[in-house]
Order: C-alpha cells, then sequence, then structure tokens
C-alpha cells in the first residue's frame, strides 16, 4: 500500500537529521502560521504563487537559491568541523553519514542555490533590459519555477523520510546502481534532479525565445546589453546540455526501477559511460553558471565606472566563443579513467584554449574601468573581488588542464579548491553583487552600504582561508571526500580551513543583518526614481519597482545604451523628453497551472522513489489534467486600460523631473 | 491595482499569420512531393541494406547518407525550413542542435572506444590474441 | 532613420550601428515578433532539445551495441518486414498531418477531423507493431534486462515509441479542442506544435530504421 514507506524512515536513531528536520518543520509550520495569522495568504496566493510575473518569479527564484544556499553552507561547516576534529579517526559524523553531507551540499549548492539564483536573476532583469513586458510564455515560466521548488522540496525531505545519496553530488555507477546503493538515496536524488531538470531546459526555451524574438523596436542584436548576450549564451547551453543530464540520469533510473543494464557490471553494461555522458552535461553546466556572472559583472562595472563597456563586439565573441568551446572540453573531468594520451591532449589543448574567452573579458573590464570615474559601491566592491579571485582560480584550472599534472591533482584536495575558488569568486560574488545592484530596482529602496561592505570583506578575507590551504593539502596528498585522516602534515592546514569557515560564518550575518537593517530603515533608503546608481541600461527607465506592465510605451531604442543617451540629453536640456501618448496593455492572466503542477510532480516523484505505485498514476493523472485544465481556459490576458498606465507613468515622471531639477539647481 | 475594464478572450485576437511562410506552406504539392521523395529514399535504404549493390563495408556509410538526405527531405517538405530571411534563426538552432548531436555521439563514440581498448580485462587481450 | 550614416554619431561611438539596423521583427530592430512565430520558435527549442536525448541514447546504444553478453546479436532479432511496415504507417502519417495542416488553415472542420483520425490510425498502428516486436522479443526471454545490447535498443527505440504514444495522446486532445473550440488562433498555434512534433518524430524514425535496424542487420 505504501510502497517501501514505513516509520523505520524516519532517523530516530540519528540525532542530527532528526533535529534538523524537527527544526525545518517548526520554522516552517511558524512561517506558514504567522502569514496565515496575518491575513497575508490571499494575497500570497494571487501576486506571488500564482503570479506568471517575470520579476515575482525572479525574486521568487532569488529567495530559493538563498534559502539553499544557506542550506548548503551548513553542509559545509558541518564538513570543515568534522575534518577538523576527525585526526585519527572519530569526529561527530559517522561515515554514512558524512557521505550525505558531503553529496547533499554538492547538489544542493550547485542545482538548487547557485542555479535558481542566476536563473531569478536572469528572469527579473532581461524583460526589462530587452525593453518588452514580460518573458515569452510566461505561465511555462511558473511552471519552471515552482518544478525548481519541487526539487528542492524533495532533496530537504530526504533529511527526515529516508535518506539521501551517499555517492557524491554526480552518482558514479556501480555505486549508485541499486546493488550497491538499495536504499532510496539515490532515488531522492535523481527525481529531485530530473524533476527540476525539466524546469530549468524550460527557462532556456523561454529565454532563447525571448532574446531572440522579442526586443523592443529598435534593439537589435548589437544594441542588447551584454548581460542578455551572456544569458543568450547561457540559455542555449542549457538547451544543448540540460538533455543530457535528463537522458543520462533517466538511464540510471531504468538500470535501478527495471534492472536495465546500461551501467552495470553485470551483462555488459559499461560504468564508464555515465562518467562520460554526465559530464558532458557537467561541463557546460559551470559555464551555464558564470556566463551570466560574466554578464552582471560587464553591467556593474561599466555603471560603477561610469563608462561604457570597452570593446563590445569581442566581448561578444568571446562569450560565443566560451559557449561553443565549452561543449569540447568535459573530458578533462576523467583524465584519469584512461582514454590514453591522444585523446587526453586534445581535451586538455581545448581546456587551455577556452580560458581565451575569459581572458578577453578580463582585458576589457580593466580597459572598462580605465580612465572611468570609479565609485566603490557594495557591488563594485564584489567585482573587483571577483576579477583578482576568478583569474588566481582559473589559473589552478589551467594547471589541471595539463594531463599529466592531473593525474597527481585528481580527486585531491587541489581540485576541490580550483572549483570552489571559481565557483565562489565567479557565480557567488556575481550573485551577491547582482542583489545589491538590482534590489532597489526590485523592491523601491536601496541596501544599506555598510553592512554590504562588511558582508564583502568578511566574505573575500573568509573564501581565502577556508580555501587556500586546501591547494597546500592537496598537494601533500590528502584527496577528497575524506571522513576521518591521518596524517600529521595536514593537519594544521585542515585546522586553518575550520577558522576560514568562522570568517566566512561573520560574512554571512552581515549579509542578513544587511537585509534586516535595510528592510527596517527601507523609508530612509527609498529609490524615489528609478535609477539609483545612474544606470546605463533600459531596467533603470522605469519606476522602482515597475509597474506590472515594466514600460508604459515599449522604448523605441535607437542606439546602444539608449537609456544613458535619453538621459544625457534630459540633462542637457534640463528637461525629460515628451510625453508618450498612453494604450491599453494587455497582460497575461496569472494562474495557479504552475503551482498545480509542481504538487504533482512531487506527488509524483515521491511515489516513485518510494514505490508507491497508485499514488504515482494519481499523479500523473493529475498532472495531465493541469495541462487539459489550462489548454481548455478562454480569457489568457487583461487589459490594463490606458488612464491607468499613464497615471503610474506620469507619477514616475514627476519624480525624475523633480530629481532632475534638484541636480540642475546643485 | 488592476482593472478588468475588457475580458480579453481570445476570439478577439488578430489572425496572427507566422509572416510569409505559413499561409503559403500549407499547400497540398509540398506535402506530395515530401512524400514522394522520402519513399524513393525509404526504399533505396532498404534495398542498400538487403542486395550487395554496394561495397559491403560501405553500406552503413551509404545508410547513413540516405537517411540524412531523407531528414532534409522531411525538414524542407513537411516542416517548411527554407533558406528565407526570418527563417534564419530556425536554421541557426538547428546548426547549433546538430553540432551538439555532433558532439555527444562522435566525441562519446570516440572516447568509449579508447577507454574500451585501453581497459579491457586481462582474460579477453588474450583471448583476442590467440 | 537613416540608414548611411556619413557622419559617426556621438551615441554610437564604437560604431556599433554600421550599415543601418535591420528592422526585420523578431530577428532584427522590427520589435518583437508574432505570437505565431514566437510560439512556433520555443517548440522549433524544445524539439532539437529532444533531439539531444535522442542523441545521448544513440551514443549509448553504439557504445554498448556489441556488449550481448552471450545473448541475442541485432542480426538474430531484427526483422525488417515489420520495420517496413512501421516505417511506411509513420510515413503516411506524416502525410496525412500534412493535410491535416491544409485543412486547419481552410478551417475545414470535417476536413480537419478526417485527416486527424486518419494521423491517429496511421500512428496507432505503428505503435501495435512496436508493442508486438517488443512482447514478442520479451517473452522469448531477449527483454531490456538481459544484456547491455537489449538495453540500449529497448531503450531508444522504446523512448520514441513513447514520445510517439504521448504524440497520440496529444492527438486526441486536440481534436477535442478543434471540435469544442473551433480554429481559434490559439489551438491553430497550439496545432502548430503538435505538427511539428509529429514530423520530428517522423525525423528521428529514419535515424532509428536507417543506423539502428539497417545497419544492425548488416554488420
Amino acid at each position: 500500500m505504501f510502497g517501501k514507506l514505513s516509520g523505520s524512515a524516519i532517523p530516530f536513531d540519528q540525532p542530527i537529521p532528526l533535529i534538523a528536520g524537527a527544526i525545518v518543520i517548526l520554522l516552517g509550520l511558524g512561517v506558514i502560521a504567522w502569514v496565515i495569522a496575518k491575513g497575508w495568504f490571499p494575497y500570497l496566493w494571487k501576486e506571488w504563487i500564482t503570479s506568471v510575473d517575470h520579476k515575482h518569479i525572479g525574486i521568487m527564484y532569488c529567495l530559493l537559491g538563498l534559502l539553499m544556499l544557506v542550506r548548503g553552507f551548513i553542509d559545509a561547516i558541518m564538513m570543515r568541523v568534522q575534518q577538523a576534529v576527525a585526526f585519527h579517526g572519530g569526529g561527530y559524523l559517522p561515515p554514512e553519514h558524512y557521505d550525505q553531507v558531503f553529496s547533499a551540499h554538492g547538489t544542493i549548492m550547485i542545482l538548487f542555490g547557485a542555479m535558481p539564483l542566476i536563473i531569478g536573476i536572469m528572469n527579473f532583469v532581461v524583460p526589462l533590459q530587452l525593453g518588452v513586458r514580460d518573458v515569452a510564455f510566461p505561465t511555462l515560466n511558473s511552471v519552471s519555477f515552482w518544478l525548481t521548488a519541487t526539487g528542492a522540496l524533495l532533496v530537504n525531505v530526504s533529511l527526515l523520510v529516508g535518506e539521501f545519496a551517499r555517492t557524491g553530488w554526480l552518482p558514479y555507477p556501480p555505486l549508485s546502481e541499486l546493488r550497491y546503493s538499495p536504499g532510496v538515496g539515490v532515488d531522492y536524488y535523481l527525481w529531485a534532479v530530473q524533476i527540476s531538470g525539466i524546469g530549468t531546459l524550460l527557462t532556456g526555451i523561454n529565454f532563447v525565445t525571448t532574446i531572440l524574438k522579442m526586443r523592443a523596436p529598435g534593439m537589435t542584436y548589437m544594441r542588447m546589453p551584454m548581460f542578455c548576450w551572456t544569458s543568450l549564451a547561457s540559455c542555449l547551453l542549457i538547451l544543448a546540455a540540460f538533455p543530457v543530464l535528463t537522458a543520462t540520469l533517466a538511464m540510471l533510473t531504468l538500470d535501478r526501477y527495471l534492472g536495465f543494464h546500461f551501467f552495470t557490471n553485470e551483462a555488459g553494461g559499461n560504468a564508464m559511460m555515465f562518467v562520460n555522458l554526465i559530464w558532458a552535461w557537467g561541463h557546460p553546466e559551470v559555464y551555464i553558471l558564470v556566463l551570466p556572472a560574466f554578464g552582471i559583472y560587464s553591467e556593474v562595472i561599466s555603471t560603477f565606472s561610469g563608462k561604457p563597456l570597452f570593446g563590445y563586439r569581442s566581448m561578444v565573441a568571446a562569450t560565443l566563443f566560451i559557449c561553443i568551446v565549452s561543449f569540447c572540453v568535459w573530458l578533462h573531468h576523467f583524465f584519469t579513467m584512461g582514454a590514453g594520451g591522444d585523446v587526453n591532449a586534445v581535451f586538455g589543448i581545448a581546456t587551455s584554449i577556452i580560458a581565451v574567452g575569459t581572458g578577453v573579458k578580463i582585458y576589457n573590464w580593466l580597459f572598462t574601468m580605465y580612465r572611468g570615474r570609479i565609485r566603490f559601491a557594495t557591488p563594485m566592491l564584489w567585482s573587483l573581488g571577483f576579477m583578482t579571485t576568478f583569474i588566481t582560480g582559473g589559473v589552478t584550472g589551467v594547471l589541471l588542464a595539463v594531463p599529466p599534472a592531473d593525474f597527481l591533482l585528481h580527486n585531491s584536495m587541489f581540485l576541490v579548491a580550483h572549483f570552489h575558488h571559481v565557483i565562489v569568486g565567479g557565480v557567488v560574488f556575481a550573485v551577491l553583487a547582482a542583489i545589491a545592484y538590482w534590489w532597489p530596482k526590485a523592491f523601491g529602496f536601496r541596501l544599506q552600504e555598510g553592512w554590504g561592505h562588511a558582508a564583502f570583506w568578511f566574505a573575500l578575507a573568509g573564501f581565502y582561508v577556508t580555501f587556500m590551504p586546501m591547494y597546500v593539502v592537496g598537494i601533500l596528498g590528502m584527496t577528497r571526500r575524506l571522513q576521518h585522516y591521518d596524517m600529521a602534515e595536514w593537519r594544521p592546514w585542515i585546522l586553518i580551513s575550520a577558522v576560514g569557515v568562522v570568517v566566512l560564518i561573520c560574512g554571512v550575518i552581515c549579509q542578513v543583518v544587511q537585509l534586516a537593517v535595510s528592510i527596517a530603515r527601507r523609508n530612509e533608503l527609498r529609490d524615489t526614481t528609478g535609477d539609483p546608481w545612474d544606470g546605463r541600461t533600459l531596467e533603470w527607465a522605469v519606476s522602482s519597482p515597475p509597474p506590472v506592465f515594466n514600460f508604459a510605451v515599449l522604448p523605441k531604442v535607437k542606439d546602444a545604451e539608449y537609456y544613458w543617451e535619453v538621459k544625457q540629453r534630459a540633462r542637457e536640456t534640463e528637461r525629460l523628453g515628451r510625453e508618450p501618448s498612453y494604450e491599453p496593455v494587455e497582460m497575461p492572466r496569472n494562474s495557479p497551472t504552475g503551482f498545480v503542477c509542481a504538487f504533482f510532480a512531487t506527488i509524483i516523484g515521491f511515489a516513485l522513489i518510494w514505490h508507491i505505485w497508485w499514488l504515482m498514476i494519481v499523479g500523473l493523472v493529475g498532472a495531465y489534467a493541469t495541462f487539459v485544465v489550462f489548454a481548455w481556459r478562454d480569457v489568457p490576458e487583461y487589459v490594463i486600460p490606458a488612464d491607468e498606465v499613464a497615471r503610474v507613468d506620469r507619477a514616475n515622471r514627476a519624480a525624475r523631473q523633480e530629481a532632475l531639477a534638484a541636480g540642475a539647481a546643485a | 491595482m488592476t482593472i478588468d475594464v475588457h475580458r480579453h478572450g481570445l476570439e478577439d485576437e488578430e489572425d496572427d499569420k507566422g509572416g510569409a511562410s505559413d499561409e503559403n506552406s500549407a499547400q497540398l504539392w509540398t506535402y506530395v512531393l515530401g512524400l514522394a521523395l522520402a519513399t524513393v529514399l525509404t526504399v533505396a535504404s532498404f534495398w542498400v541494406a538487403k542486395t550487395h549493390l554496394i561495397y559491403d563495408p560501405g553500406i552503413p556509410m551509404a545508410l547513413a547518407t540516405l537517411a540524412v538526405a531523407q531528414m532534409g527531405i522531411h525538414l524542407v517538405f513537411f516542416l517548411h525550413l527554407t533558406t528565407a530571411p526570418d527563417n534564419t534563426n530556425n536554421i541557426l538552432a538547428l546548426a547549433f542542435g546538430l553540432l551538439i548531436v555532433g558532439l555527444v555521439i562522435f566525441g562519446s563514440v570516440w572516447i568509449m572506444a579508447h577507454l574500451n581498448h585501453n581497459l579491457m580485462p586481462m582474460q579477453q587481450l588474450m583471448q583476442m590474441q590467440r | 532613420m537613416s540608414s548611411a550614416d556619413a557622419t559617426i554619431p556621438i551615441a554610437d561611438p564604437y560604431r556599433l550601428g554600421h550599415r543601418g539596423p535591420n528592422l526585420a521583427r523578431g530577428h532584427g530592430g522590427g520589435g518583437p515578433a508574432s505570437k505565431r512565430v514566437i510560439v512556433g520558435y520555443g517548440f522549433w527549442l524544445f524539439l532539437l532539445s529532444d533531439i539531444v536525448i535522442f542523441a545521448c541514447l544513440f551514443a549509448t546504444y553504439a557504445v554498448l551495441a556489441n556488449a550481448t553478453a552471450g545473448g541475442p546479436r541485432a542480426k538474430d532479432i531484427f526483422e525488417l518486414d515489420r520495420v517496413a511496415w512501421e516505417t511506411a504507417c509513420l510515413l503516411a502519417s506524416s502525410f496525412f498531418c500534412g493535410l491535416a495542416t491544409i485543412a486547419v488553415a481552410r478551417r475545414n472542420q470535417i476536413l480537419t477531423q478526417a485527416a486527424l483520425i486518419a494521423t491517429g490510425l496511421t500512428g496507432l498502428a505503428f505503435i501495435v507493431l512496436e508493442a508486438s516486436e517488443f512482447a514478442a522479443l520479451h517473452a522469448q526471454g531477449y527483454g531490456p534486462t538481459r544484456s547491455a545490447f537489449l538495453t540500449g535498443f529497448f531503450t531508444l527505440v522504446g523512448c520514441h515509441g513513447v514520445h510517439v504514444t504521448a504524440g497520440l495522446l496529444w492527438l486526441g486532445t486536440m481534436m477535442a479542442q478543434f471540435f469544442a473550440k473551433g480554429f481559434r488562433p490559439d489551438i491553430g498555434r497550439r496545432f502548430l506544435c503538435f505538427s511539428m512534433f509529429w514530423h520530428f518524430l517522423d525525423v528521428v524514425w529514419v535515424a532509428i530504421f536507417s543506423l539502428v535496424y539497417l545497419v544492425g542487420t548488416r554488420l
């Protein structure tokens, strides 16, 4: 009746997950109770849960990503503490549990932390920068978000009901096959990643279509902001790579559920094919994360240097170059598997070549800053921190790209240091820069600068103190994922890493305090005009937060950095441009389709994990019914009348006129 | 803040055409010609496979070529993929997709062939040498 | 907007707008494309992602093709006559789908439903033939759990079959929608997506019958 599910699924004998799970449930129930008590549920349902507005979906993605980043960080703290105390055995985490912690850490950080954050930022910013009202498929966008949330939910449920995978964040067979992982852990992983992977693929389709087919009139490709180019490249990679993930995980699933022999040891299966295919996804995945990050830096550096981005066309070329070549390097993740010198050489050279694209970008950022008027606001600090950190981290990558060197360093702590170096320096810093940069646009008030600076410095210092010792200890021979160790010469370095984590915790606390203080003092920090940073791209042309329709009238873009040109003209003439003629605006209706679809997806996933077949059928029927109900609706849009549009726009124009006059008087 | 003055129903939409290509492409002759060409290529494939008309070691290549040709027929006659300027995005996307398909298939086969050769179990290697 | 700028405009210091802007809708500077173009392009992208899934399955089949584990090889189990009938059914189905596209463009309910029924019946015939092939192999003990080669074969061909089955479900839904709501633009866009999907399945089948069945019987 309930498949494999029984009372023994709850870890009554393991205090750590039990207490952690209990805390999460209590917090979650507490938040829900508070929301209902305050009467906010109808508002949340109408404006957020059923929203198809890219701005709201973007904010929800970022919220999900930040929460999961914290959960992943807690896993990291647990690992560092374990390694700090487990000299000659012991420690507080038994191996079976430690294995789940490092597997969950990687899975959550990449797939449920970084990906939602990057996708959330793309969601919020891209339509605004393109000068349009929403993405190509708004309801599909909502479905994408809620499916990602389903995946995150399943991973967190595994904390309290059952177990998680013990295989690392990429479940290599034969360990991940049924024979060696008979529990539900790998199944939780498979269904969580598979379901959220579908959401991500749909996002890729949505954004490629939006960027290529829906831009404001006059915005040719070469007038698009750099962030839109990098989002395009990233989403093309999503389109290309995520199907590989889907197919590969599906094959592993078939092995586990139906006894197929793709990757088994018996009957001719080939476990190496899994490694090959999963990294054919895995490498493009990290570029999916880092390309939008590069775009964020382009926007921030250009704005806070007061200059247009240097070398726009070479940036575009470098982005597309990185996009294509990122699909030609995946073997560098398994040089040591035995493909031999010829194959290793080809992929080693390709890996070294891909660094050239990033090099072009770094030089362009430097030349953008050169002779600019640099303002050291929080987003700019994160960008400067990125430049030094990513270069050094990337250089260790080029070292690893040399196969003979990799034979010594593969799967050592050197590798762990390298990929954290580039991901933290590249992606995490970008996300924090983006949040600081676009927060005023999203919420209408700035973040307090002091706490932002503190968060940055603690994070930068904490990162180096935590991860630089890992390079040393990797060269000294320490492999990754060790639950305990015996080598005395590693100990000092591991302890330094643990100290670094304390510094990082201070950074996280500063970041949280910044949010709390800024929300409390939001009226003092109000952004009245919509352009708090003297920005250059179209999103700064609307109010903060933007009206639901983004632009009262779609801008007719006449050159690159059109908003900057219009603003300069306004400053010179001390007048805003002519008021446009307002027309009624059609907007897509909100829809519960995304949420309901994800609800059934959760049911399907949970049922499949625990082999509850009747529940799976219920879920499938429900999901199909959701599609049909959505397909049957007759009224997909509603109209905002022209006077409402005019009222909103005139209010923003008045605020800007005031600021213009004040600026002229000053 | 949104005011539902006028519920915008789907009947009110103007008939949006998909560029110039749509109405013209829905014509009988394209489908009949496509069907005829596809049938010819299919029959040719089966013929190649069943007889010795083509030099034996070249048969897989011949079949692959016929398959690619038939896929092209489908793309042009059934899916109306042309070289018109409003089709450029479609062609570029297809080219990108084909690049990825090529990299995945040929890359994987190349890598796995090397791996299988280098990591062959000793017993199998000795059997091959007998 | 002048196309040939004799002077370099101050607003364009890096000469980005050379030769004047391309004013085409939806791929130049003409503003957003029409809904039909947007929906069609989005679905085209989805189909390309589906092709990548099939590419992975093809690659895996190629890698595992010789791992017969003492069981049957391709030559032993492939029946080309059945494959020929399956191919004919699917090709005919694609043709009828094309006829349905013409009928929809002419807004003719009876022709549309007739063409769609023909599409569905030939598609169903394909599924029946394939299912019987799978059942027969399974009954002989040559199911997907017998060897890696059979796993690869059943998954690749079976994945295509699952797509066709899902397509038939979609077809039924489209027939119901045309009947209930007529030839509304949004249903027309959905049908555009369906017909792209259906033709794409025939394209994948071309690869399967050529590279799996025909090559398999000769190698």
